[in-house]
């Protein structure tokens, strides 16, 4: 750490990572619900889990988004944060709000929660990922507001760099797309449209060039690799993200009323979607070939080369295999989407935050990395997380082949109607909540190589003074 | 990569393709917009279809269900069931839909369970409506088949 405000990524780091376990708790709540349908029922009705589980997920990247931020940027800069106290602020606001959703989801029945939070006056309650009461959505953008003030007024003081300025850029992003997320018009079409407007851009769009600069910083911290090369890489990176995926928005804009152009447009640009995901595959290997050093963190560096290549899986590969507007008729809301959206989120931006985090977190302890045996266990977590999440995937694309062939596929008369078909997938969703297990077995791992870190970090290499 | 490939170049794809295509996305989005209401049928969109997609999110009905493919797959399909179960008659659709909304939860041990939402004759109807001004938005012919 060569900067003392670099020190406020922890409590991000930190609330991460204890939202991640909280995210994996309510994954097997749900898992178990598709096999013991009243399983917690009527205490944890399956859409209150659900909503947990995603929210979760959408708070905690956010806030390891925000201490990667806050890590990466001083060091880019050169310079220290403008305002270390109001990250705290904002870092405090963010968990107490995000905590009291939380809290709301769980005990009180939503359209009572929609009551009291005064969702009448501005109705953006109860849509796919966007639940969270309007007074929670003013206060993401009142905090991204700050965020971005303390981040940008840092940037104008220091050096600006391709990453920091692409970093800006994709955060700039978030906070400007998440603004759709409060138009809620009475037209359903209308109000789907732009609401992708929210969920693709982020994640097919924006997010992406978020992950790039973390990807390329991490790369030039742990390669030496000269900071020209990398630079061309991102920029080439997220062109094509950009240039495939804002109108591979298309491929949402096929069953949904929209015009039927988009059957072609979404078929077409999502089609070359995985493109950039192949290149930042690419990009790490080729980058890690050509070190110049041998950083001694080969924890974060596996992180950040297995974050590439499980995201060109599920959000090139697995994304690729129901996009075109043909194969996406039969498989548009199938348990297919939930392999491909655990995958891609596991492998893009989960994998990203968790790299950041075994980069950062060493160093804003004063070692330049944990020791050989903290690493060892980190690893082997990697491993275990990447293999039950790929073991998860396969598993729900074979429920979702299932429910093609059963429910959509055959004509009126002879497709099983969709509870039935739920039963016949109940041995498979069996063998899914065995490898949820598997990758909650990962995330302990993953735990426990702090506490061997701690244990043993007198044998983690100092902070070196080029660190 | 070669060297004549400069970061330049790299520079100007990035900046050049991203504002490219999304005015282009603008533009699309313009074109959509202005289509959208024959498609949906808008004029057919009564206060009552606006109460009912309220009561669909004041309730969060899609944390269990798919609408037009959009949702969570626990539960089936609901931008056609007036065709399902309602045979595309209204008042059929309404009866079955008001007797099916009270008679939750059903109980029956580890099968899936709706929770009971505790709504009136008047919400019923309206929910009922929403559901039914849905199933005839021009979706591409989508479900494939009547059971969603």
């Amino acid at each position: 750490m060569k900067y003392q405000s670099q020190a406020v990524a922890k409590p991000y780091f930190a609330f991460a990572i204890l939202l991640f376990i909280g995210q994996i708790v309510f994954g097997l709540i749900l898992g178990t619900q598709y096999i013991i349908g009243d399983f917690l029922f009527p205490e944890i009705p399956f859409n209150v889990a659900r909503m947990v589980h995603t929210n979760l997920l959408i708070v905690w990247l956010l806030c390891g988004f925000m201490g990667a931020t806050y890590y990466l940027v001083p060091e880019e800069t050169q310079c220290e944060l403008f305002s270390p106290k109001l990250a705290w602020i904002l870092f405090w606001a963010y968990a107490i709000a995000g905590t009291l959703t939380i809290i709301g989801y769980l005990s009180v029945p939503y359209a009572t929660l929609a009551e009291i939070t005064g969702n009448d006056i501005l109705p953006t309650m109860g849509r796919e990922f966007l639940e969270q009461p309007t007074i929670t959505k003013v206060g993401i953008v009142i905090v991204a507001l700050g965020f971005l003030f303390n981040v940008g007024m840092t940037i104008l003081r220091g050096r600006k760099t391709v990453i920091n300025m692409v970093l800006i850029t994709g955060l700039l992003g978030l906070a400007v797309f998440f603004l759709f997320s409060f138009y809620n018009p009475s037209s359903l079409t209308l109000d789907k449209y732009f609401w992708w407007w929210v969920v693709h851009l982020w994640v097919e769009g924006v997010w992406e060039l978020i992950l790039g600069s973390i990807l390329a910083f991490i790369l030039i911290k742990t390669t030496g690799v000269d900071r020209e090369v990398v630079e061309k890489w991102l920029y080439l990176i997220i062109g094509m993200a950009l240039i495939s995926g804002i109108l591979g928005t298309g491929h949402h804009y096929f069953y949904i009323g929209t015009p039927d152009y988009w059957l072609w447009i979404g078929s077409v640009f999502s089609a070359i979607e995985p493109l950039p995901f192949f290149m930042m595959m690419v990009f790490a290997f080729s980058m890690i070939k050509q070190r110049r050093r041998e950083h001694p963190n080969k924890a974060a560096m596996t992180w950040a080369s297995a974050c590439t290549i499980m995201a060109f899986l599920g959000a090139g590969v697995w994304g690729f295999i129901h996009t075109l507007a043909p194969v996406n008729y039969y498989t548009h809301g199938s348990q297919i989407t939930a392999a491909h959206g655990h995958l891609a989120f596991f492998g893009a931006y989960v994998m990203i935050v968790l790299a950041i985090i075994s980069f950062a977190w060493p160093q804003l302890n004063g070692r330049q990395s944990n020791s050989p045996a903290a690493q060892k266990v980190e690893i082997a977590s990697i491993w275990v997380m990447c293999l039950s999440m790929l073991a998860i995937t396969l598993l729900l694309t074979a429920a979702g082949v299932i429910q093609v062939m059963q429910q959509r596929v055959p004509a009126d008369g002879i497709a099983i109607g969709f509870m039935a078909t739920q039963d016949l997938i109940v041995p498979v969703y069996w063998a899914r909540l065995v490898a949820g297990m598997a990758f909650t077995v990962g995330v302990f791992m993953y735990l426990a190589s702090f506490l061997v870190a701690g244990r043993t970090r007198d044998q983690a290499p100092a902070l070196a003074a080029n660190a | 990569m070669s060297e004549r490939f400069t970061k330049g170049m790299a520079r100007n794809i990035y900046y050049g393709g991203g504002a490219f295509f999304f005015l282009l996305f603008v533009a699309l989005t313009f074109d959509t917009v202005t289509v959208l209401p024959k498609r949906e049928n808008r004029d057919q969109l009564t206060a009552q279809v606006a109460h009912g997609k309220a009561l669909w999110e004041e309730n969060n009905c899609i944390g269990c269900h798919t609408l037009l493919g959009e949702g969570a797959y626990f539960a089936p399909e609901l931008g056609n069931v007036f065709k399902r179960r309602g045979m595309e008659n209204e008042a059929v659709f309404k009866a079955y839909f008001s007797a099916w909304l009270k008679a939750m939860p059903t109980g029956v041990e580890g099968r899936r369970q709706m929770p009971q939402f505790h709504l009136n004759d008047e919400e019923l109807n309206d929910l009922a409506e929403f559901l039914i001004w849905t199933s005839r938005i021009n979706t591409n012919d989508w479900p494939p088949g009547i059971e969603g």
